[in-house]
């Protein structure tokens, strides 16, 4: 054999290796965490309330659905509308679009810790919340807003222009062209961004230790500490106590992760058929 | 007022009312950088910048009549070994399993694993962790007390090497995913000639396709190490968080994450303001990391 082709399968071998290490690491994690948590996920650990004997996951999971949709609700409309303002009404390329991309950009790369930290300063002891689902809903907005913009914004500048045109030729104003007829045809892709805006958030923690707190508890109100059931999994490891509980946890951590990612799969098939 | 000037006031309300919203995260980012410098600057003058940056003790409870120590030295540079093992563990994977998936798969193969590895992307960091704890930390453990049983402290397994490799796996999706369509973006005709001059299919895609995606290449990999240096709780629950200058590859240490996370829920005073500066220093890097990045990519054009 030449040395061209010695090189050539060590090469592409290496490629296969590579690649099969991926999967089987991937598929290693997953199976590892179902196969020792299934036998885990009895009833008693769904109870309502609780306790150090049983250390039900029912109040965290609520909790994690209660952050999801505060979240969304300060974050999604803020995102939405900054993606029409930076798409419909401001020249492509113009400072103003330089300027709110890159603090989004830049929003977007700062590590959760420090947004837990800031959310700690600001939310908790400056505006006095203290730990609750309040500051820690806060947090995480500001957290995936850069998310839902840059969904938004992509989703906008799929819409073919003649759709605008043909509004306007229609009479209709920038407000009835951009939420009758620009909005609707940008749904699935803006629907995309928040569905990987949930698994963001349900997926959190270093955000929420110090803004939403770790008490478990089903949340009465804004200003209860709350624990989401990422938390939850984090207190149960470090209890040696409770592995098999955690197993658990895992197992209703990956299942949702696994919708979350059917779903968006689904809506990318059929934003791309159009 | 007619009907055309009442629509051509909401027009205009809403236009100011887009524009408030659009500036709220150029509020946000103000807000959270006033609020860690205004916290975080005064204690690194406290403390003194080379004392704080420099000093290799991180002491922040001792009692009278010793001083207490803010040194983050020890944290900056476990930080720094848990990104290098993550880019030595990380990097070559990911980038042949990218290149893998543009030029190498079968498309049948590839409907069904690109699925897989965008689940890899989606797993929260805290499971990430626990795998950590109970598979990968009782591994190394065995590594770790065949050879560094002669050090001093136990052997746990919990160690730098342990964080490298689980933060190996967890970059490995942001480096695929951009990496992979870095590979996708050069012409397809580069790939054509190379074939057409003789090269064989390895050849062309080693030798011409890869070079030619290089800068996208390179932007994966430092949004890769931006990933790796703000992990927080996948690092915590592996990496042992002695907070001392780190001694060997199989002890443990301590990332700049880690020590706010472990210290920030009953710091006060001092302290509490050092933690905050350590985010600063952490905010700092990041933001460089990431400017590197834009500029990468917006010099290949992605």
């Amino acid at each position: 054999m030449s040395r061209t082709k010695i090189s050539d399968t060590i090469l592409a071998s290496l490629t296969w290796i590579f690649a099969g290490f991926t999967i089987f690491v991937l598929m290693f994690i997953i199976l590892y965490i179902l196969v020792n948590g299934v036998p885990h996920l009895t009833p008693t650990l769904f109870e309502i309330r609780y306790t150090t004997d049983n250390v039900s996951m029912f109040p965290s999971i609520v909790s994690t659905i209660v952050m999801v949709f505060l979240t969304l609700t300060f974050a999604v409309p803020l995102g939405i509308f900054t993606g029409i303002y930076l798409v419909e009404y401001v020249k492509r390329g113009s400072k103003v679009v330089m300027v709110i991309r890159t603090a989004a950009n830049l929003l977007a790369g700062i590590p959760s810790i420090v947004y837990g930290l800031f959310g700690l300063l600001f939310f908790v002891v400056f505006l006095g919340m203290s730990f609750s689902l309040l500051a820690g809903s806060l947090t995480l907005s500001i957290m995936i807003l850069p998310l839902v913009i840059r969904t938004t914004e992509e989703a906008l500048q799929s819409v073919p222009d003649g759709y605008r045109e043909g509004a306007f030729a229609l009479g209709a104003g920038k407000l009835r062209a951009v939420f009758r007829i620009v909005l609707p045809s940008a749904m699935p892709g803006i629907f995309a961004g928040v569905i990987l805006a949930i698994g963001r958030i349900i997926g959190e923690s270093a955000a929420l230790i110090f803004t939403a707190g770790t008490i478990a508890q089903l949340p009465e109100s804004l200003s209860n500490s709350v624990r989401t059931l990422t938390v939850h999994m984090w207190v149960l490891s470090g209890e040696a106590l409770h592995t098999n509980e955690a197993y658990a946890t895992g197992v209703v951590l990956l299942l949702v992760v696994f919708f979350i990612n059917t779903v968006s799969a689904f809506l990318a098939k059929k934003i791309a058929k159009g | 007022m007619s009907d055309k000037t009442l629509i051509n006031v909401r027009e205009a309300v809403m236009e100011k009312f887009f524009l408030f919203c659009a500036s709220t995260s150029i509020l946000a980012l103000l807000l959270i950088c006033i609020f860690l410098f205004a916290n975080g600057i005064p204690a690194i003058q406290e403390v003194g910048v080379r004392a704080f940056l420099l000093g290799t003790e991180w002491a922040p409870l001792r009692q009278y009549p010793a001083t207490p120590q803010f040194g983050i030295l020890p944290m900056i540079v476990g930080s720094i070994y848990f990104m290098i093992g993550a880019i030595i563990i990380g990097v070559p994977v990911g980038i042949f399993t990218a290149i893998f998936f543009a030029y190498m798969c079968p498309d049948k193969l590839y409907f069904f694993l690109k699925p897989v590895v965008n689940l890899l992307a989606g797993i929260p960091s805290v499971v990430y962790g626990f795998f950590g704890i109970v598979v990968i930390v009782p591994i190394v453990r065995v590594l770790a007390i065949q050879f560094t049983g002669h050090l001093p402290g136990g052997a746990s397994g919990m160690s730098i090497l342990s964080a490298s490799i689980l933060l190996g796996i967890m970059i490995l999706p942001t480096i695929i995913a951009i990496s992979e369509s870095a590979i996708r973006a050069v012409p397809k005709n580069y790939y054509e000639g190379a074939l057409a001059l003789g090269a064989s299919h390895t050849r062309s895609v080693f030798f011409v396709i890869v070079p030619a995606a290089k800068s996208g290449i390179l932007a994966s990999v430092i949004l890769g190490i931006g990933r790796a240096i703000g992990e927080t709780m996948a690092v915590v629950m592996v990496a042992g968080n002695h907070a001392r200058m780190p001694i060997h590859a199989l002890r443990g240490a301590r990332s700049l994450t880690a020590n706010i996370v472990m210290e920030m829920g009953y710091a006060s005073g001092l302290h509490r303001e050092t933690l905050i500066a350590s985010a600063v220093v952490l905010f700092v890097f990041i933001l460089l990391i990431n400017l590197t990045f834009t500029f990468i990519a917006r010099k290949s054009g992605m």
